[in-house]
């Protein structure tokens, strides 16, 4: 089975060389970031999900939305870890027109993020998970594999992928990125070095502010990834133990039959 | 029931005999757990007992997950983000179901293969061998209409593209495609009866896994030798085979623990590896994906739909005899559906006396090609159509078909087997050494 897809994905590199670059004229460059939550054992960066939730409010929101995502999920385990005070803080400066009273109030925990502002601003709240930067190349999935790379990596390459090259077309204004998967991006730089003070003083160069909110796009996306890889550490090492007990009962069970395994039953 | 000699359930007390004489269940129960197995049963025998876990782990986690989803094309999307953030250990079954699906394929494709190779399709296995494809179609149209559900971008545009196939079908296609779907395209009367199947089709699948067994259990399990389990008497059969249970049973557990602590491993730290990310965009009829491609386990069959396109000369040669009804797109459903009509017909088409591959010299390499060949189609499903792809996905599924059409009827004829072991127990005391061959206690 192995030795087949090997041989597949050899033949495969052999034949079809350069045969997606000259589909669309232009090859996205994705880069491969070095991600705290990446691999079985990698978690969340608490500091850096703070961090990208401060540049989200003070550049993205202005026209992106994270409608699937509620304020109290901001106080989960696993993720930023706010306390109940700070997440009310937080949702409070954002008005929503309930639609229960038709009244115009400010947020509590319990709703969700606002919705983009512009049709052609997407919502967030799945963007990591959403965009093939790991299925390349030819489709095998080695990226992802074998480098980590996904959805956060794609975010962060289109954040820095600038090359400061505008065009017009039909009225609207596109931008070279070279992470983009036409080349051009209808979204201008929305990243500069020190846009975003952070309170600590962390290093704040445009790439840092791009890392620091593609993970937490991550977190958006997957608010549960470090108690599903807990889950999945857990059930490695309980099936672990029930194969090795499996194991040995079979090979107890078959002794007296092919003798030559193990202790012949008595 | 079985075929084969073998010791059966006696009632002893006064209330075993009462119930045995009005419902012989324990009896049932007795003679399937016990059933007498060929012990030359290697590793590959171990995938239906997986196959009955995932059909099972499908259906649990499925009705839990029914229970927090909303089939409604407004909501579906948002209720599927509920499951995953707000419902307790939602974000698990919904992997588990998403990633189980890709476990059941995976099972049922080494399976398939697996009797393809020991020629468990042969005589006196053939109606098993044509329960198991209606299972694997039962599977496929549930898997279909399952990724349909969460009604991201694959979702809605994978729907489109697969019941546009029945459109493809000349004059009654239009009315038989609207009809599935409950409407002109796509949309929430399509979504609802999709959802409805989905959750009644796996109990279809249930009753005919039932049929395969008890098939398969009146025959007797096919083996690595293909030789059949000697029946002249109870004592021969003893020698050639071991009760199912606690033998393969263990075994079979052993295996299918092995099993999920992969599937676990790949739950846990990549649920979203073998899937589409666009599944992510929630679905929008304004916006088609660069590339509609659905699910891994459907690539080789897509592979095939795709491959006859109207410059190839067999398409060209069906639209001139046919007076124009057989064009392109109906050639090529009608390619997707005979591609799994031809292996449904192996029983018919393998002209070999002999059973089991291990003793078919050409045989064996053009089985080993169309491993190969199966692995071709289902990368080169997965690329954009034209150029290259458009060669390879031809030569791939030409194989397919000379394979089941040309090479298997050819190959009884032709080739010269090799000496098959006499009885299931020399070939178990060759590979075990002449040992002890009474069953532990």
């Amino acid at each position: 089975m192995i030795r087949n897809i090997t041989f597949s994905a050899l033949a495969a590199f052999a034949l079809a060389g350069g045969a997606m670059a000259a589909e669309t004229g232009h090859t996205p460059i994705v880069e491969d970031f070095a991600f705290s939550f990446e691999g079985p054992f990698g978690t969340y960066d608490q500091a850096q999900l703070q961090r990208g939730l401060q540049v989200y409010t003070e550049v993205c929101a202005s026209c992106h939305g994270l409608k699937y995502v509620t304020y109290r999920a901001l106080g989960e385990e696993g993720g930023l870890g706010y306390s109940d005070r700070e997440i009310r803080a937080y949702a409070g400066q954002f008005d929503i027109d309930d639609p229960e009273t038709g009244d115009t109030r400010s947020r509590v925990p319990t709703d969700h993020f606002p919705s983009s502002q512009y049709e052609g601003a997407p919502d967030l709240s799945l963007m990591a998970k959403a965009r093939a930067g790991f299925h390349g190349p030819y489709g095998l999935g080695i990226n992802q594999f074998v480098k980590g790379m996904g959805g956060p990596e794609h975010i962060a390459s289109i954040l820095i992928g600038y090359t400061g090259e505008e065009k017009e077309e039909a009225g609207t204004t596109f931008y070279e990125n070279t992470a983009f998967s036409t080349g051009w991006i209808a979204m201008p730089p929305p990243l500069s070095d020190g846009l975003v003070e952070y309170a600590d003083g962390h290093p704040n160069d445009a790439r840092q502010l791009s890392e620091d909110v593609s993970a937490f796009l991550m977190w958006t996306a997957e608010p549960k990834m470090m108690a599903r890889k807990h889950t999945g550490f857990l059930a490695v090492v309980l099936l672990t133990l029930l194969s090795s007990l499996l194991y040995l009962t079979n090979k107890r069970i078959w002794a007296g039959v092919n003798g030559r395994k193990g202790h012949p039953a008595e | 029931m079985s075929g084969i000699p073998h010791d059966h359930y006696e009632p002893r007390t006064g209330g075993q005999k009462w119930l045995h004489s009005r419902l012989p269940i324990v009896g049932l129960m007795y003679d399937t757990i016990m059933l007498p197995t060929p012990k030359n049963l290697n590793w590959m025998w171990i995938w239906g007992i997986v196959l009955t876990f995932c059909l099972l782990l499908q259906i649990i986690t499925g009705i839990v997950l029914v229970m927090h989803y909303t089939p409604h094309v407004d909501l579906a999307f948002a209720s599927v983000e509920h499951i995953m953030r707000d419902v307790n250990g939602g974000y698990m079954l919904r992997y588990l179901h998403a990633n189980g699906a890709s476990l059941f394929f995976i099972a049922v494709y080494l399976h398939i293969f697996r009797g393809l190779f020991y020629g468990s399709y042969k005589a006196p296995r053939e109606v098993t061998w044509i329960i198991g494809m209606l299972i694997y179609l039962a599977m496929m149209a549930t898997a279909f209409m399952g990724y349909v559900l969460p009604w991201g971008q694959m979702s809605f545009w994978g729907a489109t593209v697969i019941t546009g196939l029945f459109g493809a079908i000349p004059g009654i296609g239009e009315p038989i495609q609207t009809w599935l779907l409950g409407g002109p395209a796509v949309d929430n009367a399509t979504l609802n009866r999709f959802f409805s199947l989905h959750y009644l089709l796996p109990f279809v699948i249930a009753g005919l896994v039932g049929v395969h067994i008890w098939a398969f259990h009146t025959t007797g399990n096919n083996n690595p030798t293909g030789v059949e389990v000697r029946r002249t008497s109870k004592e021969e059969a003893e020698r050639d085979t071991l009760p199912f249970w606690p033998y393969f049973v263990m075994k079979d557990l052993f295996a299918l623990a092995v099993i999920l602590l992969v599937f676990f491993a790949v739950v846990g730290f990549m649920p979203n590896y073998l899937g589409h990310p666009d599944n992510y965009l929630e679905a929008n009829a304004l916006a088609t994906p660069a590339h509609i491609v659905p699910e891994w386990y459907f690539l080789p069959f897509y592979a095939i739909l795709r491959a006859f396109t109207a410059d190839v000369w067999v398409v060209q040669l069906a639209n001139f005899v046919s007076f124009g009804l057989i064009d392109a797109k109906f050639f090529g459903v009608l390619a997707m559906f005979g591609a799994i009509a031809v292996m449904a017909l192996a029983p018919w088409l393998d002209t070999s006396s002999v059973r089991s591959g291990r003793y078919r010299p050409m045989f064996k390499w053009w089985f080993a090609l169309l491993c190969v060949d199966f692995m071709v189609l289902m990368w080169v499903g997965a690329m954009p159509a034209g150029g290259i792809y458009a060669w390879i996905s031809l030569i791939a599924s030409a194989y397919w078909f000379g394979y089941f059409l040309i090479i298997l009827p050819l190959l009884g004829v032709i080739e010269k087997p090799l000496q098959q072991p006499a009885t299931i127990e020399d070939d178990f005391a060759a590979h075990y050494g002449a040992a002890n061959t009474t069953p532990a206690e």
